[in-house]
């Protein structure tokens, strides 16, 4: 049907919460890419024929939702209406979850959340700390709608946000409400998106372009692809908002090609919306008409910049242009094109139903509302977390993330993705937002947090991600191309033990030369990674230069392997696994490396139950002698750390 | 006729005309300013950045690429100084392992104190300016030499449908070049090459 007007979708609204009935059981099961990968699917399986053995399949619904947020604890479902949480769900658990929770309202305790901290099962979501921190504004609905049906989404007010822009607001009111609530750029740049609007707005041409970033290619971040996967009606209600008030009639969606999930769901949102009339002519008989077009993106990390963007949607190659009339005024064609990150789009509906005011009373005065962050990393919780701007780094690493791994010592962490820059620990109470943490060196980016610990080598890290940026670099001008290029043989270099004094001179010129001359963001962000690990982190480079020597034992041209003779148990283990028989030993003899053949895999280190296998660095061991007597370990009692 | 534009270049007052870039206007009043991709037949490209300079606007300091900056009423630009030199300095000995023979590339590099050898050599006579590209597709129209390839693996090659025929015939772009590649190219026998083969790289 189509709606025509607000008083047509307030109608299908209530037909349709009149059709599913609030008391109905509804199994919600997280098929997004997470957990899919853990085998969501097959549990939706095992539900359905599980539901058809009891005769139920026409009574309980199971709804295949997106990403819930506590990825590594998948395999997620929620069961509605007495909103009950399970995890890490496995096909065999079918049978118990209909047989006591659907039939006799009995949970299933061993699928509850256990508290790590206390041994404690926890039958509430919000009192598990993971998400007892987080303020879900845009995440909330992931675990109530099936993406591919509109009515879930109109069913939880859906689209009303925009019959009140459509009705009750001039595009000009739109657009000072987007300003007023000081909605700044999710993508990672912050610049705020009402000022944008205004631009693209006031630019003289037609027509008029508004844009979805959703080219996501930060390694390890993936905050876009689960708004888009999970709830794709919320982005496309704000991309057809931020329309009105511009004044565009066509709008794009780029969005990565690898992103296979998130290319089907936004398709069919688009085919819904225009066959409910929110896109196309006369939208709500408002008089306004808007058309979106899907752009696959072909996956280059340079794409996501703006005017390489929409290169690409020109059809050319996707480099940045060397412009310096920014693409709100002269973007695709030349036209005004306003290009917003996904998770910037999905606010604005939030903003126009609930009111500016509302927005800016969460976060901090400079950066409003909520900012959804990748947590991933040695650190206990790792998923995605949205939470208000503001939050200081320690409660998003230790309250929401539960801590260290394994107890260890926290170094790092690193945030906005692999251009972003490494926060030390005097930092750590660093309220999160858009100006702080360009303050420390680092930046939001589009919300990737990375957290290393004390086995994390910093000079190790910063390497990965040049290589990283200078193999996603367009190769167009000289510091970008040449400049990360030299930086990696130099980082290369210095991680084998071959680095040189004057390095570290040389690394904090081409930093210099990166930010000021780069032609675009991707070249002037490179710097960061290693700007910020020079300057918190320089003892490392100092250590590898004048020392040959790893702090964290990672470099393998700086650490050796050693077996130590006290706790050898001489189980053979280690020598069966070694890849290269660099390990001799036997029977009650005590095993010795040799230095020589060690191709410093690191297999023995993990495979020891023992912990007798112990780094070096300098890689300078003790002097192995073959023939030394294993002195036996009590049982249970083992070698000791 | 446009709009006249006036701006300061290292504290001279200079009169512009609307559209016009730094560089255009900085050369018009007599300021050098060293460019190695710019050529004032083509469109602004600003790829090998020697020609960045400081301005200053709405008080904030600013580095951007001159050939491409459009010249604006009251702004202030300032074309030398000790951190644009460094900046000039760093870019020239990155574009001088790929061509240690260049000779624009050595006349700059002894202006601004720029080591030869300061990163790794990669010796491929090109320094990816794109002058032989653009001037072929935006002059010549022919399209017979292209850029394939990104990021480092960025290269200059024949486009062997076409350069066979247009190239032996023009030859324009051979004295554009600034490393003295595509003379060596062609010597080689290159225009015909395919594509999938790796040109601009073989020293």
């Amino acid at each position: 049907m189509k709606v025509r007007s607000p008083e047509d979708l307030e109608k299908l609204r209530r037909e349709i919460l009149a059709r599913k009935k609030p008391d109905r059981p509804v199994i919600a099961v997280c098929v997004s890419t997470g957990c899919s990968a853990l085998g969501a699917r097959r549990v939706v399986e095992a539900l359905r024929e599980e539901l058809k053995k009891h005769g139920l399949e026409d009574k309980v619904e199971i709804k295949e939702t997106g990403c819930m947020g506590f990825c590594e604890l998948g395999p997620r479902l929620i069961i509605y209406p007495q909103e009950i949480p399970y995890f890490k769900v496995k096909p065999e658990d079918a049978s118990e979850i209909v047989e006591k929770t659907i039939l006799k309202g009995e949970p299933v305790e061993k699928l509850f959340y256990t508290d790590p901290a206390t041994g404690e099962k926890i039958r509430k979501l919000e009192e598990i700390p993971f998400y007892k921190y987080q303020v879900r504004l845009l995440l909330e609905n992931n675990a109530k709608i099936d993406p591919k049906n509109i009515e879930d989404y109109i069913a939880l007010g859906g689209y009303k946000a925009l019959a009140k822009a459509l009705t009750q607001m001039t595009p000009e009111q739109v657009l000072e409400e987007v300003k007023k609530a000081n909605l700044r750029g999710r993508g990672g740049g912050g610049f705020p998106a009402g000022v944008k609007w205004e631009t693209t707005k006031n630019a003289p041409g037609e027509p008029k372009y508004v844009i979805v970033n959703c080219d996501e290619g930060d390694p390890g971040a993936f905050m876009d692809r689960t708004l888009m996967e999970g709830n794709p009606h919320s982005v496309l209600e704000g991309l057809i908002i931020g329309a009105y008030a511009i004044g565009a009639k066509e709008g794009f969606i780029y969005v990565r090609e690898e992103y296979p999930t998130a290319v089907e769901n936004i398709a069919t949102a688009i085919r819904q919306a225009e066959e409910y009339g929110f896109l196309g002519e006369n939208i709500m008989g408002s008089g306004f008409s808007f058309r979106v077009k899907i752009h696959r993106g072909a996956g280059a990390f340079v794409s996501g910049e703006s005017s390489a963007l929409m290169s690409a949607i020109e059809g050319k190659v996707g480099e940045p242009r060397p412009k310096y009339i920014h693409t709100a005024v002269r973007g695709i064609w030349n036209k005004p094109s306003c290009l917003n990150n996904v998770e910037t789009w999905a606010n604005v509906p939030l903003i126009i139903l609930k009111g500016a005011d509302w927005f800016k009373s969460i976060g901090t005065a400079g950066s409003s509302g909520t900012k959804i962050f990748s947590l991933v990393g040695k650190v206990n919780n790792t998923g995605l977390v949205e939470v208000p701007m503001g939050i200081t780094l320690r409660d998003l690493i230790y309250k929401i993330g539960g801590g260290i791994r394994g107890g260890k010592r926290f170094k790092a962490v690193q945030t906005g993705g692999p251009s972003g820059g490494f926060i030390p620990e005097k930092y750590l109470d660093l309220p999160v937002d858009f100006d702080e943490l360009t303050k420390v060196g680092s930046m939001m980016g589009s919300g990737g947090m990375i957290v290393m610990d004390e086995d994390t080598c910093i000079v190790d890290v910063t390497r990965y991600y040049i290589d990283f940026l200078s193999s996603e670099s367009c190769g167009k001008c000289v510091p970008c191309r040449e400049g990360l290029k030299q930086a990696l043989n130099i980082l290369n270099r210095i991680c084998n033990g071959q680095g040189k004094a004057e390095d570290l001179e040389t690394l904090e010129d081409l930093c210099e030369v990166l930010r000021a001359a780069s032609l675009c963001a991707l070249g002037t962000t490179a710097a960061n990674p290693i700007a910020t690990s020079l300057k918190y982190f320089r003892d490392e480079y100092e250590a590898h230069i004048f020392e040959q020597r790893c702090p964290a034992k990672v470099c393998k041209a700086l650490t050796a392997y050693y077996i130590n003779p006290e706790k050898c148990q001489a189980c053979m283990i280690c020598l069966r696994n070694c890849p290269v028989k660099a390990i001799s030993g036997e029977k009650d003899i005590v095993h010795v490396i040799d230095q020589e053949k060690c191709i410093r895999c690191g297999v023995c280190f993990q495979v020891c139950p023992f912990n007798s296998v112990e780094k070096y660095s300098p890689p300078t061991p003790p002097p192995a002698r073959y023939g030394i007597k294993v002195k036996r370990v009590k049982k249970g009692e083992k070698g000791g750390a | 006729m446009s709009r006249k534009v006036r701006l300061e270049i290292d504290g001279k007052q200079v009169e512009a005309e609307e559209g016009m870039t730094i560089l255009q206007a900085a050369r018009k009043a007599g300021i050098e300013i060293p460019t190695l991709c710019y050529n004032d037949q083509l469109e602004p490209y600003g790829a090998c950045r020697i020609c960045t300079v400081e301005i200053i606007k709405d008080g904030r300091k600013r580095y951007v690429v001159s050939c491409v900056y459009p010249v604006e009423e009251g702004l202030k630009v300032r074309t030398d100084s000790e951190e644009i030199r460094k900046i000039r300095k760093t870019l020239l000995e990155l574009m001088l392992p790929l061509a240690p023979a260049s000779g624009p590339l050595k006349e700059l590099a002894e202006k601004y104190g720029a080591r030869a050898n300061r990163f790794q050599a990669e010796p491929t006579a090109c320094i990816l300016c794109g002058l032989c590209v653009r001037y072929c597709a935006e002059v010549k129209k022919a399209n017979a030499i292209c850029f394939i390839g990104r990021g480092t693996e960025r290269q200059v090659a024949f486009v062997p449908e076409v350069a066979p025929y247009e190239c032996p015939s023009c030859r324009q772009c051979y004295s554009l070049c600034p490393g003295g590649k595509i003379v060596e190219a062609e010597s080689q026998g290159l225009l015909s090459m395919p594509i999938t083969q790796k040109v601009a790289r073989k020293p």
